[in-house]
């Protein structure tokens, strides 16, 4: 204690000490806000429209009505196809968690067996896009990365951010990162159109086109930094906060260590 | 001026205290090792340089933490910089602070006015030279001279002339006219109603004719969002109504604020938003503007189909597209 | 006499017997610079624009500016064989093909932003000092002009290459150029010779941009520095310090090896900056066209606060008489930062007017002493502050999860109210700050040693400050207000009334102190 008494004068004392005050803050609070993780439930194999509809009758009739009909909280489903379902619950957007701005991709609450169960069922109902898979996705071998590149900047890049590292939308919404995204889940969006985007028919962006548009994405997504590290890839604001942190810091501390007499 | 009130008084400059290196060879010594040193670093740094130069080629990648997947030239290349110059600085930095005489030194200041002396004779000089040239007697050379002065200076202003051609019409005019069909950008495919389902938006561009090459500066203006809603979702005029077509709606992609692509669709508000200021449009209500900084709606162009069933104009702007100008009248 | 004192020697007959300098030469080279943390933030802003200029020279070599299209035939597979201009698909190369390109690319965006940072930091502490009184205006004037300069310099320099985020910074450049009254779409036109984009606006701001504009730097970097050297530096006032004198290290030997190791410091940093942490890569961003743009398009921060008033006004425009003004483009982007870099250059006149004091001044304030001056300094601040964070609402919304309508009119509001708040914050803290000083030359500092009285009281030690502290803490002025009597001492009535009430008011507000203490107040203290 009483050494700590000694350093309380110390210039540095200052500093550290609001440095330590920050990190506390900043650890507590994460602590309390992280969340539960979520439970998957159990159930039994089966992919037929019964399984499917029991599903839907345990985990969505809340919400899209007993015959996916809709209510006014949720839209009906009717139509909607399989691939709609597949991304949506596949991604873990659905169920939703909280119903206040837009559902965020999580951990699913259903494993790849029931999803499939759930989009036969849906899909039967009416019918609507299919789950895109196998041959019509080879897009290595389909798609060209440059033209996939300007077809992205044309139609998805003032959402997505030129990287497709996700970007801001009004009232809170947001465009996610499309990293780690499956080229299936990249397919089924252009067609489904889900939340706020909106849908890229086959006649506007063609198949073809849609698989170049995914080849430029993971080109995207392992390209390696050429400067450095690559700060977020969202353009000069992380930049200009790193040169007046890390950069001027640097050159500060510097002129400190100059100006002050050696022993 | 100021409550001079009895200050206290000035202690003086504060007694020299020697380092260490001033009084202890060996600590001087040490000190001077510690300079070499960091010329030595700043020696290696270079090495580094040259090597990473001549021998890492442009494309081997290594990982790193933090930095990710980095290019391996471009790293040791700026390591080997970083280096050379960072311990020259330090090295040198190192040597004032350590070696190099620390006594603080006093010198003098004098005040930037002249003596009194100098200045009226200055003063004095002025008058009599300007005296000399009469200015202030010929009244007519001084004019005669201030205007041809202040007419020198329009000879470089009007030398800038032909830096542009003037504008005429070329702010509100565009490339969409009566019957010009609607093509994909990219692509350049034409749209048939059918093509667009609901929710859908499509990037397009005017169909030029054959052999013409499309430029910036006419995608600059041309540029044209759609979307289809449904039909019972808009709340537009009678008029604008017909300018739609089964539920599709075309507007100018130019922002109205300061010409940004305003493409971004947020299918289940309906709403436009530019990425640029953030202005937000209502779609269903023919874009009327409903957040940020833009003061008029995006241009609706009037669309219909021709006789293949393609999307084509029914007419041009009726007003010019993009940000303001002085001549716009609307 | 060693061989290298004779070799010295030598050289110095040989430049006096060419030049006569020897007299001139012995005076500088034993020139007084006083030592200390915040005189090196000039020295920065000077060594980056030496490394700018290196870096910029080598970038030319082999950028095209031109906006020709091309198809880039280059390695880079995500960009093989797209339509580009030959200054993007130049600057791929640069980055892609040449060994070093990207390395010095990177030092040359990283210098600038260090450059522009270290004007800003420089100038506040010259603000904040009060370094700009008589008889440095001048100074202070090429200060603010070298800022605004730079502000420019980099707008161009970063919408060279012609990437997607430069080319919509270039179409709001030319958006605002067109919204001036009566002249804005013939200057347009004239700048970028007919339509945007045109083909002629990037080979006609790289000419601005490598010789009109370094050049004018040139100039005006040398008088600023020719007058700092000619006035001599300012110093912090301290024990022996005094409006006389300059107390410091002599150029030769001293300042001269820590001033040049600086600039190896500085190089060093930018370079250490570029080897480790990408900045503005290109060929992420796509080539130019009008139809495209990316979430989130930013302008580097010393533009950012600009786009961040421009996002934040209102939707006003009037439309009279056939014509069109776009006030929420004008105001944002003309009118108030005219008003803002107009004060900012007129301050120092504007100050001395307020408090009379037309002396010359070598010593600096201590912030404190100067309430007013630091807390209308904190509310400008604030002011830039509010408005570079809404410059970057998209990401910040993005990042911490908040609405960009949440935090526009957190902006929206948070620029009127917060900056008078902020003064009036700061002020207080001056003034308590002014009576911690105080109470620390009367009683000593509190030595955290606790002593128990006989009486079983406990009390904490305080230990009398060293004359050299107590003189420091003290040795500044305490102006009184100005007495603006409405008849002047002849009896003649001065003119402009409302005037003379408005500067009164502000003397008044510009004297608010702590008393300090004085011989007095001490040696009543020692009685006790």
């Amino acid at each position: 204690m009483k050494r700590l008494s000694h350093y309380r004068r110390h210039r540095f004392a200052g500093p550290v000490l609001l440095l330590f005050a920050l990190f506390m803050v900043g650890t507590t609070f994460s602590v309390a806000t992280a969340s539960t993780r979520q439970s998957s439930s159990v159930l039994s194999r089966s992919t037929s429209i019964a399984e499917g509809q029991q599903i839907f009758l345990k985990g969505c009739s809340s919400c899209h009505g007993l015959n996916a009909e809709g209510t006014k909280i949720a839209p009906s489903l009717i139509g909607v196809g399989a691939a709609s379902v597949d991304f949506q619950v596949g991604t873990g957007r659905m169920p939703m968690a909280d119903m206040s701005v837009q559902a965020m991709r999580k951990k699913p609450a259903y494993n790849a067996d029931q999803v499939a169960a759930l989009a036969a069922y849906v899909a039967s109902l009416a019918p609507g896009p299919a789950i895109p898979g196998g041959e019509i996705l080879n897009y290595e071998r389909d798609g060209s990365t440059a033209q996939g590149g300007e077809l992205f900047r044309t139609n998805c890049a003032m959402c997505h951010n030129f990287a497709a590292q996700g970007g801001a939308l009004s009232q809170g919404k947001s465009a996610p990162s499309l990293m780690g995204v499956t080229p299936t889940q990249i397919y089924e969006a252009m067609i489904t159109g889900p939340q706020s985007m909106p849908v890229f028919s086959d006649k506007i962006i063609t198949p073809a086109e849609k698989l170049s548009i995914i080849k430029w994405i993971k080109a995207a997504e392992t390209e390696p930094s050429l400067g450095g590290a690559s700060l977020g890839r969202v353009g000069p604001v992380t930049e200009g906060l790193l040169g007046w942190t890390l950069g001027l810091g640097l050159l500060i501390g510097v002129a400190v260590w100059l100006a002050t007499k050696a022993r | 001026m100021s409550q001079e009130i009895e200050r206290l008084t000035d202690p003086g400059l504060p007694e020299h205290v020697h380092r260490k290196a001033d009084s202890d060879p060996v600590a001087a010594k040490r000190a001077e090792r510690q300079v070499a040193i960091l010329f030595g670093l700043s020696a290696i740094g270079t090495i580094l340089f040259i090597v990473s130069y001549i021998y890492i080629p442009l494309n081997i990648f290594v990982f790193l933490p933090i930095l990710g997947s980095t290019n391996a030239h471009q790293l040791f290349l700026g390591l080997g910089l970083t280096f050379s110059m960072f311990f020259i600085g330090i090295g040198a930095i190192q040597w004032a602070k350590t070696l190099m005489p620390d006594n603080e030194v006093i010198a003098e200041r004098h005040e930037f006015r002249s003596a009194d002396e100098d200045r009226s004779d200055f003063i004095a000089t002025v008058k009599e030279r300007a005296g000399a040239a009469g200015l202030g007697r010929r009244s007519l050379i001084k004019r005669s001279l201030g205007l041809s002065l202040g007419l020198v200076g329009l000879s470089p202003l009007l030398l800038l002339r032909d830096l542009g051609p003037l504008p005429g019409k070329q702010l509100e005019t565009t490339n969409w006219a009566s019957g010009v069909r609607l093509v994909t950008d990219p692509g350049n495919r034409p749209i048939k109603p059918s093509d667009l389902e609901v929710g859908a938006v499509a990037q397009v561009l005017p169909q030029l004719p054959a052999g013409q090459e499309r430029t910036l500066n006419s995608i600059a203006k041309d540029a044209l969002l759609l979307i289809r809603l449904r039909p019972e979702d808009f709340q537009l005029s009678p008029e604008r109504l017909s300018w739609t077509h089964e539920g599709i709606i075309a507007f100018s992609k130019i922002c109205t604020h300061m010409g940004c692509a305003v493409a971004l669709y947020e299918q289940q508000t309906k709403h436009l938003l530019c990425p640029c200021h953030q202005s937000t449009f209502d779609v269903p209500r023919a874009a009327k503007l409903i957040f940020g900084p833009a003061a008029r709606p995006l241009p609706q162009l009037a669309i219909t189909v021709d006789s293949e069933g393609y999307l084509v104009a029914k007419q041009g702007f009726t007003e010019p597209v993009g940000p303001s100008f002085w001549e716009r009248s609307s | 006499m060693t061989a290298r004192e004779r070799a010295a020697g030598t050289v110095a007959n040989y430049v006096d017997e060419r030049t006569g300098a020897a007299k001139w030469l012995k005076k500088n080279l034993t020139k007084v610079f006083p030592d200390h943390w915040s005189f090196m933030l000039g020295e920065i802003a000077l060594y980056s624009f030496i490394i700018l200029l290196l870096s910029g020279t080598f970038l030319t070599f082999w950028f095209d500016p031109s906006q020709r299209e091309v198809l880039y035939q280059g390695d880079y597979q995500p960009l093989s064989g797209i339509k580009m201009s030959a200054a993007y698909a130049s600057t791929l190369h640069i980055s892609f093909d040449i060994r070093g390109g990207l390395l010095m690319r990177q030092i040359h965006h990283w210098a600038a932003l260090l450059f522009m940072a270290a004007i800003v930091v420089h100038l506040l502490r010259v603000f904040f000092t009060g370094a700009f009184r008589k008889p440095r205006e001048f100074n202070w004037i090429i200060g603010v002009g070298l800022l605004t300069l730079g502000i420019v310099e980099g707008f161009l320099g970063y919408s060279l290459p012609d990437d997607l985020l430069s080319g919509t910074g270039i179409r709001i450049a030319e958006a605002i150029i067109q919204a001036m009254p009566i002249v804005g779409s013939y200057i347009a036109f004239f700048a970028f010779d007919g339509l945007f984009p045109g083909e002629a606006f990037i080979p006609r701001i790289f000419t601005v941009h490598v010789l009109l504009l370094p050049g004018i730097f040139l100039a005006l970097i040398t008088a600023h520095l020719m007058l700092v050297w000619y006035q001599k530096h300012t110093q912090y006032p301290g024990p022996g310090r005094t409006e006389k004198n300059i107390v410091g290290y002599p150029l030769m030997p001293v300042y001269m090896a820590k001033a040049g190791g600086f600039f190896f410091i500085v190089f060093g940093v930018t370079a250490f900056l570029s080897a480790v942490a990408s900045i503005n890569p290109i060929w992420l961003y796509g080539p130019y066209t009008p139809a495209q743009v990316s979430a989130g398009s930013q302008p580097d921060w010393y533009m950012g606060w600009l786009d961040g008033l421009v996002r934040m006004f209102p939707p006003i425009e009037t439309h009279a008489f056939g014509h069109t003004l776009s006030w929420n483009i004008l105001i944002p982007g003309v009118i108030i930062p005219g008003i803002l870099f107009t004060g900012m250059a007129l301050y120092p006149f504007i100050e001395s007017w307020i408090t009379g004091d037309k002396r010359e001044h070598h010593l600096l304030d201590r912030p404190r002493n100067v309430p007013n001056r630091t807390a209308l300094g904190v509310m400008a601040l604030t002011f830039t502050t509010v408005a570079l964070l809404n410059g970057g609402n998209d990401i910040i919304a993005i990042q911490f999860n908040l609405s960009i309508n949440q935090i526009m009119w957190f902006s929206r509001i948070g620029i009127l109210v917060l900056p008078p708040i902020a003064f009036v914050i700061t002020k207080r803290i001056c003034l308590s700050l002014q009576r911690a000083d105080r109470d620390l030359v009367l009683h000593g500092r509190e030595t955290g040693r606790l002593l128990r009285l006989p009486h079983g009281e406990f009390v904490e030690v305080h230990e009398p400050i060293s004359p050299e502290r107590a003189w420091t803490l003290t040795q500044h002025e305490q102006p009184n207000p100005l007495v603006l009597n409405p008849v002047d001492d002849h009896g003649v009535r001065r003119p402009g009334t409302l005037l003379n009430k408005l500067r009164a008011r502000m003397s008044r507000a510009a004297t608010e102190q702590v008393a300090k203490p004085n011989g007095e107040d001490l040696k009543e203290i020692e009685h006790h």
